[in-house]
């Protein structure tokens, strides 16, 4: 009875490693493709018109450095101030300008390259603090802290011992 | 009969969208769309046969054109968003198509890349200092961004300086951020402005005419007697002279002269000049 009934062995059973040793390369073969089938119908996939990507040939920009040849925006004239001059990308042609004036009007003025008294006594100032900070030791930096709004509070008392009084 | 109502119809519509080339130079409104020069001819009335293949042929080989302040892409075409003078700039090498932009007036600055402008320092938060701009919001400068600063040598900034320096990032998703050098890491004029000086706000067209390599009243203010300017793109303008009353007379003359026809202005200075 048993004899006549062959067993039937479930697929998944058959797709199997051990199964598959004995079987000829065609059906394996067959067997692989019966499983990419089944894969690949698993797979989700949108059902859409194939859009064509539209390739943008204008450019958005905001500036208008692009549009219009604008000069740089700091400048000096008659030596006012010689480091911009300096800076200045343009700076030829300023000189140029100024070397124009320079040689027509050398006998009424003379271009006075001295910083006045008020800007050095500033300058000072605040390179003594600035100096000082550098050379001061950690101890001493508590005496150059600087408040919220970047002002050098005036120096506090420092905190000594005190003995107490009974 | 038909037809003079539909022609009303469409230009009391304003859908006629109408090529750049033949608008340069006049006044266009918000809404308008303006071809751009490849499309005229595929749009042009009375198709024969011929084009809709040349139009193909044209579609891959298409010239990239820039469009500036003002303009908006909108498909294939322009969309104007201000009102003023179109203009267009062509381009002066390399690639194609050119610059397109309207030329308008305002008075309120939009922050934009790359600008130079002039900051008031209103905060400072630990390594942060925040800028006023005149935009929407303060801008952040980091300490960092000074020619020559580390993190031991701090730039000597305060609260209320001011500052010229420029963007690196600036759009309507973020929080603007300037710096005070450039990609090389040089200063080049950009930094803390110095002491005294007067600083005033004029509107943005008026620096944009001021900053025009060919402008005459630079060269006339410059041959008046020694100063200093710096011209911020949003709308400030910085002024220093010698005397209190030679930095008035100039900020004086700088925000006049939006509205003086050159004689008016040729007049002042002579007068200026003689004195």
């Amino acid at each position: 009875m048993a004899a006549e009934r062959k067993t039937r062995l479930s697929k998944n059973l058959l797709r199997m490693k051990f199964m598959q040793r004995g079987l000829d390369s065609e059906t394996k073969k067959q067997l692989e493709e019966e499983e990419k089938k089944i894969i690949s119908e698993e797979h989700w996939y949108l059902d859409l018109p194939e859009l064509k990507e539209k390739e943008s040939f204008i450019i958005e920009e905001q500036s208008f450095l692009l549009c219009e040849d604008l000069l740089y925006g700091r400048m000096s004239f008659r030596g006012f101030n010689p480091e911009v001059e300096h800076w200045c990308i343009f700076q030829k042609l300023m000189l140029q300008m100024n070397a124009k004036h320079k040689a027509e009007e050398v006998e009424d003025e003379t271009v006075e390259l001295d910083v006045s008294d008020e800007e050095m006594a500033r300058r000072y100032e605040t390179l003594v603090g600035t100096i000082g900070k550098k050379f001061a030791r950690k101890r001493d930096h508590a005496n150059y802290e600087e408040d919220e709004n970047g002002d050098i509070t005036p120096i506090k008392a420092k905190k000594m011992f005190l003995k107490p009084q009974d | 009969m038909a037809e003079p109502a539909s022609v009303a119809a469409e230009s009391l519509a304003g859908s006629r969208a109408r090529a750049a080339r033949t608008v340069l130079g006049q006044v266009v409104l918000p809404g308008e769309e303006l071809l751009l020069p490849e499309q005229e001819d595929a749009e042009g009335p009375g198709g024969a046969v011929e084009r809709p293949l040349s139009l193909n042929a044209r579609a891959c080989s298409r010239v990239r054109v820039v469009c500036g302040p003002g303009l908006r892409r909108c498909g294939d075409r322009l969309l104007v968003t201000k009102c003023g003078r179109l203009r267009h700039k062509e381009p002066g090498s390399g690639s194609g198509g050119g610059v397109y932009w309207v030329d308008s007036q305002q008075k309120r600055y939009v922050p934009v890349k790359g600008d130079h402008v002039i900051g008031i320092v209103t905060a400072k938060s630990g390594d942060i200092f925040k800028v006023d701009v005149g935009g929407s919001e303060p801008a952040s400068l980091s300490y960092l961004s000074f020619e020559g600063a580390t993190k031991r040598n701090r730039p000597n900034v305060q609260v209320g300086d001011l500052i010229y320096g420029q963007f690196v990032v600036a759009n309507k998703d973020m929080e603007p951020e300037m710096v005070c050098i450039d990609s090389c890491g040089r200063a080049n004029g950009m930094g803390v402005i110095g002491q005294d000086g007067l600083l005033f706000k004029v509107t943005l067209g008026l620096i944009r005419k001021l900053l025009a390599p060919d402008c005459e009243i630079i060269q006339e203010v410059g041959k008046l007697y020694p100063l200093e300017i710096v011209f911020g793109m949003n709308g400030r303008i910085w002024v220093k002279a010698k005397t209190i009353q030679q930095t008035l007379i100039l900020a004086n003359i700088l925000e006049a002269c939006e509205h003086m026809t050159s004689d008016q202005r040729k007049q002042i200075f002579s007068r200026l000049a003689e004195s």
